[in-house]
């Protein structure tokens, strides 16, 4: 008390945020929180592992729905490209006049294929398929068949409405009769399909706000655990942003680990599947394979699960956070 | 270091915790606060560490009025102080070495600085050996010395200290308090806030009383 060293006020606080090295600083405290988040995770494996499962179930249902849609409408895509229109010509159009509006029809810009069935060879083709040579044996050499042409639309017409319109304005053409694809089954699928799309993506918001929840409970069960910790932190100077750190790294850590396991599910479930499908395919002599995960989905189930996760826990941190003040 | 200018702490519901306190601790000073509990020991502790703002009045510390310290800033204002708990307030799931590591990692020291100061200040107080433990193995006594170790470690020029010696026996107490004064000797400014009578007489420091949120003989050390 009677000392010298003893002044009236002493030297000022300096409150600026110390600037040590500020890039790799910061570098070191992210990696720092990055480390402490997983040493938290790895400290309860299995809690940690029952939560990222929970979350990886969750991300895997609309990835499995979006999967099999990805398939069916590659399929239907096999099925476009036999997308044809048949225009039968009328009687009086002989197969040489056919092959001259085959030449003229080649140059509209909707259509990539035009190929001629002559009215013999239509004959020959009914004949084999239909098994009535009895009855045409009675038209007595006439043939009553007319002159085909098969018009295959190009790859940027492939869609039902122009593909109706494409068949309207040929059925228009004084030299055809009858113009006709089978639009309707197309149709329908079509709209099959579409609802299943919109089926996919409202299950997959439902699901994705299911993530949220699921890890801002978890973050929020972290912060009352660490109530004390985050207290005393705070009372030595510890910034919001570093209590925060470690808690989001911790939600982006689950959410990443769940697309994780989301992917896993799903490579398995399509493993398990494609010999099944493989065999379905080969027994309509088909061709198609079963599209698994690609690099696209793949990024949208490890990014979406990280963000949704880190989403959650900055909800969560933004509500509960406040609360813990030191006492 | 520490002036309190005509303060007054009214908490919510209308409780008034201190009237119109006026004092000031010198820088190197050391100072024992001492009143019954709920005299307003607390609320001095509480409002030197901006866990509360004062109702009325302007609390200066390091140069800084407390009320022009934004919110952001509290932090960076909180790291030029060390507390000491009654009941330590140690992490239990971690070791000796990380609950006094705190202060550091909060500011962004290195690991090897970090490593150099925690020890340097357990060697402080005598635990030198027992940095791998965890707190609930050490005794009272040992887990208040880790509890200063944490307070220290940083090297506030301001340390403050609430009923540091309250559950410990009157020896464990003495060496507590000659700890406090041995940091007071290289010029850190500590504020120990106490009932214990005892104490107050064995080490002669200029004592505050608080009764019912006043202060009365502010100026003399007791008898």
């Amino acid at each position: 008390m009677n000392d010298a060293r003893i002044g009236s006020s002493g030297p000022k606080f300096d409150l600026r945020s110390s600037g040590r090295g500020a890039l790799r600083a910061w570098v070191v405290r992210h990696l720092q929180s990055f480390f402490f988040s997983l040493g938290l995770m790895a400290k309860a494996p299995g809690s940690s592992l029952m939560t990222a499962g929970v979350l990886g179930v969750a991300l895997a249902l609309p990835g499995a729905v979006y999967l099999i849609l990805d398939n069916l409408t590659g399929m239907t895509g096999q099925w476009d490209a036999r997308n044809q229109i048949s225009i039968f010509l009328t009687d009086d159009m002989g197969d040489e006049a056919a092959r001259q509006l085959a030449v003229g029809l080649a140059k509209w810009p909707e259509i990539a294929r035009i190929e001629v069935t002559s009215k013999a060879d239509a004959l020959a083709e009914y004949r084999r398929m239909s098994g009535f040579d009895d009855i045409l044996d009675a038209f007595e050499g006439a043939n009553p068949l007319p002159a085909v042409l098969s018009v295959e639309p190009g790859a940027r017409y492939q869609d039902p409405a122009t593909v109706e319109a494409l068949s309207a304005s040929l059925e228009r053409l004084p030299e055809v009769d009858v113009a006709r694809f089978d639009l309707r089954w197309l149709r329908r699928f079509e709209g099959i399909v579409e609802i299943v799309r919109r089926g996919v993506y409202l299950l997959a918001t439902l699901l994705a706000l299911g993530v949220v929840l699921i890890v801002s409970n978890t973050v929020r069960l972290g912060v009352e655990n660490r109530r004390e910790e985050i207290e005393i932190a705070r009372l030595f100077g510890a910034t919001d942003a570093f209590i925060r750190r470690p808690f989001l790294y911790g939600g982006l850590l689950f959410g990443f680990s769940g697309g994780c396991l989301a992917w896993i599910i799903l490579a398995a479930a399509f493993g398990a599947l494609a010999p099944s499908v493989a065999r379905l395919v080969a027994l309509y002599d088909g061709t198609y394979r079963l599209a698994g995960l690609d690099v696209r989905m793949t990024l949208i189930l490890l990014g979406g699960g990280a963000f949704l996760g880190l989403l959650g826990a900055w909800i969560t941190l933004g509500r509960h956070l406040q609360a813990v003040e030191p006492s | 270091m520490i002036q309190f200018h005509n303060v007054t702490k009214i908490y919510r519901g209308g409780v008034e915790a201190l009237r119109d306190v006026s004092t000031q601790i010198a820088s190197g000073e050391m100072v024992f606060l001492t009143g019954h509990s709920g005299a307003g020991k607390s609320t001095v502790l509480r409002l030197t560490t901006l866990m509360e703002r004062c109702s009325r009045g302007h609390i200066v510390i390091g140069g800084h009025n407390l009320a022009r310290i934004a919110a952001r800033k509290v932090p960076f204002f909180r790291r030029h102080i060390g507390v000491v708990f009654q009941d330590h307030r140690l992490l239990r799931d971690r070791t000796v070495f990380d609950n006094v590591a705190l202060p550091l990692v909060v500011a962004g020291y290195t690991h090897l600085e970090i490593a150099r100061r925690v020890r340097a200040a357990l060697d402080k107080v005598g635990l030198l050996g027992k940095e791998r433990q965890f707190p609930i193995l050490l005794s009272g006594g040992e887990q208040q010395r880790v509890g200063i170790a944490r307070a220290v470690v940083h090297k506030p020029p301001v340390l403050l200290a609430d009923e540091p010696t309250g559950n410990l026996d009157p020896e464990l107490s003495r060496e507590i308090m000659s700890l406090f004064g041995q940091f007071n000797q290289v010029g850190v400014t500590v504020l120990v806030a106490t009932h214990d009578v005892e104490l107050l007489r064995h080490f002669g420091y200029r004592v505050l009383a608080l009764n019912r949120g006043e202060l009365v003989n502010a100026r003399e050390p007791l008898p």
